[in-house]
């Protein structure tokens, strides 16, 4: 039933120079049992068009080397992969957090900005740092690696997954003291885009092959349920995205 | 220098409801009407297209429907003592910005109101005594009566193709054993759709608040339960329960909105002309500021334009009509030390608590991705003045419901407590509950008081220099006492329902006003109607009292907050406003209301 039955030239073409695609995905995945459920998955994928790069292939272009290890070593551990599914690396939330980097949001465009600033104001009086998104991270995940090197010595990504818990349960509690901003605000930056990534529409780079939707039993984009409203019985139909790919 | 416009009988600030049914009432008596709207245009094309639509990120998250705070904000405080900051992101509450306003985004909750509300002080005196408000509790009568807004009631009905079913019509009972609402007044009409279906969660709410002796009702909504044309020949589509509808534009032409239910009449009518990208400055007024001689706004490009006006219209959403009026000089502003002047009083909110019930994924299947944002069932029993508050000593009232909306992952998802907020427990947790869970909310009425109110701000301007709107607001302890009561009402539903777990959020005694978390957009107040100049900014018509040109409709003219929302009410006055100007300001233009 689905586009899997018209053979074409292209996608012919796309199957050929698949062939090349495992070298780079075994590289990061480790794995060859892994490398070749991939390369399915992308002659899948490739097959629909304007679908993105895999996660795994995404060169960022706002965060440095440094950062984007920070980013998915802490999305990988806030949704982790593990028997319930893929988790935030696999959903591209690294992809999807550099990409909204590149926002007119992530510049505090739409945030009242005007001083004077309170920054010491009541949690109950919202947001009252003069820092913008970009600088959120930028800042936060340079004060989070400086206080993994110090507690210890080496940056965030390099510590082993229960040492980065720890230090994640720092951060979320504030018990870790960052002097450009608060650990419980870039914290909390970090847990909201990673959560809108594994669960944004795909276009937005983000919860590929739906499967933040997948996980929860989310049908996306098909926002026609009439048939449905009255039943007290799981919705049979897999999710949708806006650029029509089913999972 | 401003450059100066041809004048318009009418000028209209704001393309909201209030906006767009002043628009169509006034070019129907035959006058030239001019709206500015500060936001861009909007409508079903290309804002509530399939399935870009469909996009929780742009619309819910990243809020594209609603105001542009980088441009225009308030400042909030506790009390007088603390100095305001900035409601620099969007969270207790989101007016929207563009053609339609709130309007456009909003859910579709359409209630009319109870009747006792509209003159509250006046009722409590008479049941339980002038001693039973407490001090620095300042609510007032409306100063008009249900019976003479019924007629409008049903009218808006009508134009925003409301689904629901009535109780009584003209004193006939016809709602028993239906999904009427035994509590609600009665109507001079049915309404003009049938009840929607009832989302599993619904259905629940409902057979437990029988089983625990409440009287469930069919929420009225403006999603239609069917096709429909309404009085001005504008079409609607049957609502599919997408999920897509608060913060959103209906792709389904399910939803009422200004830009779906009036906008396409008033685009037949050649006197009629719509500015969007207009943000108006201030009303211009004569030296003696008695009388209105129209606005000045900002088009977008930056240039200042005048555009003169025999009647100008406040719009706006509720605090931007305050502040408009504080920044021309129309009214008195309000002091809270002496309690004497009238624009800024009486500012007021909704006081709410939500319970939400988590359930067995193999008991129920409530599918939270279901919804429409008007629909669901509720509870009157404990609304308005429905049951003796005598021993209970606070003032106030709450619907309760479930009003099954659409829930989206980024924001839907939602674990029982106790769940961490990450990692791999989360994550089950989400995957074991996100469709096996539901919400109620005690809608609660807010009381105004003497020292919640609006004024501007001495430090903090907007993008065009000029001072942003400051609300200072906290909660009180009549508020407290009637949340917990309601709370303990509502939460026999919920364990009726014999769920795994359930999560209670109440204010605890003490909390002071969050400005992060959502709780409603419907803020009340700050430019009241009433009986008398010297207590409230606005006649019974909603007519300045001291420019008679000038009117104000909105929530900005409730004394306090209803137990229901406020769209209803704010429509149904609207009409009614519109209708006084049409039959007795045209033809001898005054104060209707002699001070």
């Amino acid at each position: 039933m689905s586009v899997d039955d018209t053979s074409n030239a292209r996608r012919d073409f796309l199957r050929k120079s698949l062939t090349l695609i495992p070298v780079v995905t075994l590289a990061t995945t480790g794995g060859a049992s892994l490398a070749l459920a991939e390369t399915k998955e992308r002659q899948r994928d490739e097959d629909k068009p304007g679908q993105s790069a895999r996660a795994d292939a995404y060169q960022p272009t706002f965060f440095t080397p440094e950062e984007w290890a920070f980013i998915h070593a802490a999305v990988a551990r806030l949704i982790p992969a593990d028997d319930r599914g893929p988790g935030a690396v696999e959903a591209g939330v690294p992809e999807y957090i550099d990409r909204q980097m590149n926002t007119p949001y992530a510049q505090g465009a739409n945030w009242y900005m005007q001083g004077p600033f309170q920054p010491d104001a009541p949690s109950e009086m919202g947001y009252q740092l003069k820092l913008n998104p970009q600088q959120v991270f930028r800042l936060g995940i340079k004060a989070a690696d400086d206080w993994s090197r110090q507690q210890h010595g080496k940056p965030f990504a390099e510590l082993d997954t229960a040492t980065q818990d720890a230090a994640l349960r720092q951060f979320e509690a504030g018990k870790a003291e960052f002097d450009p901003l608060p650990a419980k605000t870039f914290f909390a930056a970090l847990l909201q885009s990673t959560k809108e990534g594994f669960f944004c529409d795909p276009i937005h780079g983000g919860n590929k092959d739906m499967v933040g939707w997948k996980l929860v039993g989310f049908p996306g984009a098909r926002a026609d349920f009439m048939d449905w409203v009255e039943r007290d019985v799981a919705y049979p139909f897999p999710p949708v995205s806006i650029r029509g790919e089913r999972a | 220098m401003a450059k100066v416009m041809q004048k318009a009988d009418v000028v209209i600030v704001g393309f909201g409801w209030t906006g767009a049914i002043m628009a169509k009432e006034l070019t129907e008596a035959g006058l030239s009407v001019v709206a500015l709207e500060r936001g861009p245009m909007r409508d079903t094309y290309p804002d509530g297209s399939y399935p870009q639509v469909i996009d929780e990120l742009t619309y819910s998250i990243r809020r594209k429907l609603f105001a542009d705070t980088s441009k225009e904000t308030v400042t909030i405080r506790h009390n007088v003592s603390q100095t305001a900051l900035p409601y620099r992101q969007l969270g207790a509450f989101l007016p929207g910005d563009g053609v339609g306003g709130a309007g456009l985004h909003w859910s579709g909750v359409h209630l009319r109101v109870d009747p006792v509300e509209l003159r509250l002080r006046s009722h409590y005196e008479e049941r339980y005594g002038k001693n039973f408000i407490p001090d620095g509790m300042t609510i007032q009568d409306f100063g008009v009566t249900y019976e003479e807004l019924e007629p409008y009631f049903d009218f808006a009905e009508k134009v925003f193709g409301t689904s629901g079913q009535a109780w009584t019509v003209k004193g006939e009972l016809v709602g028993k054993g239906k999904g009427g609402n035994p509590f609600a007044p009665d109507r001079s009409d049915h309404f003009p759709l049938t009840p929607q279906k009832n989302t599993v969660s619904a259905q629940l709410f409902q057979k437990a608040a029988w089983d625990v002796g409440y009287h469930p009702y069919d929420l009225p909504s403006a999603n239609t339960s069917g096709p429909y044309t309404n009085p001005y020949g504008c079409q609607m589509g049957p609502c599919n329960f997408c999920g897509y509808c608060s913060g959103y534009v209906c792709y389904m032409y399910s939803k009422s909105s200004p830009n779906l239910n009036i906008l396409p009449a008033l685009r037949q009518e050649p006197k009629f002309e719509l500015r969007a990208d207009a943000h108006v400055l201030k009303v211009n007024l004569t030296d003696d500021k008695k009388l209105a001689t129209g606005v000045t706004y900002v088009d977008a490009q930056g240039n200042e334009i005048e555009q003169p006006a025999d009647i100008v219209i406040l719009g706006a959403f509720q605090f931007n009509n305050v502040r408009l009026m504080l920044l021309s000089g129309i009214g008195k502003p309000y002091d809270p030390k002496t309690g004497e002047g009238v624009v800024g009083k009486n500012f007021a909110y909704q006081n709410m608590a939500t319970i939400k019930a988590y359930f067995d994924k193999d008991q129920h299947f409530t599918n939270p991705f279901i919804g429409a944002g008007g629909n669901g069932v509720a509870v009157d029993d404990f609304n308005a003045d429905n049951f003796d508050h005598g021993p209970h000593g606070f003032v106030g009232g709450s619907p309760f419901w479930v009003n099954q909306a659409g829930t989206r992952p980024i924001a839907g998802v939602s674990n029982p407590p106790g769940t961490p907020n990450w990692g791999s427990q989360w994550k089950a947790a989400a995957a074991d509950y996100y469709n096996h869970q539901l919400s109620m909310d005690a809608h609660g009425a807010h009381q105004s008081y003497r020292d919640n109110y609006l004024d501007l701000d001495p430090t903090y301007k907007d993008a065009y220099g000029m001072p942003l709107l400051r609300m200072t607001f906290d909660w009180k302890e009549n508020d407290i006492k009637m949340t917990h009561f309601m709370v303990d009402k509502m939460k026999r539903i919920a364990e009726a329902m014999n769920p795994k777990a359930i999560n209670v959020q109440v204010k605890a005694p003490g909390t002071h006003f969050n400005t992060v978390s959502y709780q409603t957009t419907h803020l009340n107040g700050g430019a009241i109607m009433g009986t008398d100049p010297k207590t409230s900014a606005l006649n019974r018509y909603l007519q300045s009292w001291d420019v008679h040109n000038v009117f104000v409709p909105g929530a900005s003219a409730f004394p306090q907050g209803l137990g229901y929302n406020p769209t209803g009410l704010v429509a149904a006055l609207t009409y009614w406003s519109a209708r006084a100007i049409r039959e007795q300001y045209l033809k001898n233009p005054g104060p209707l209301v002699q001070a």
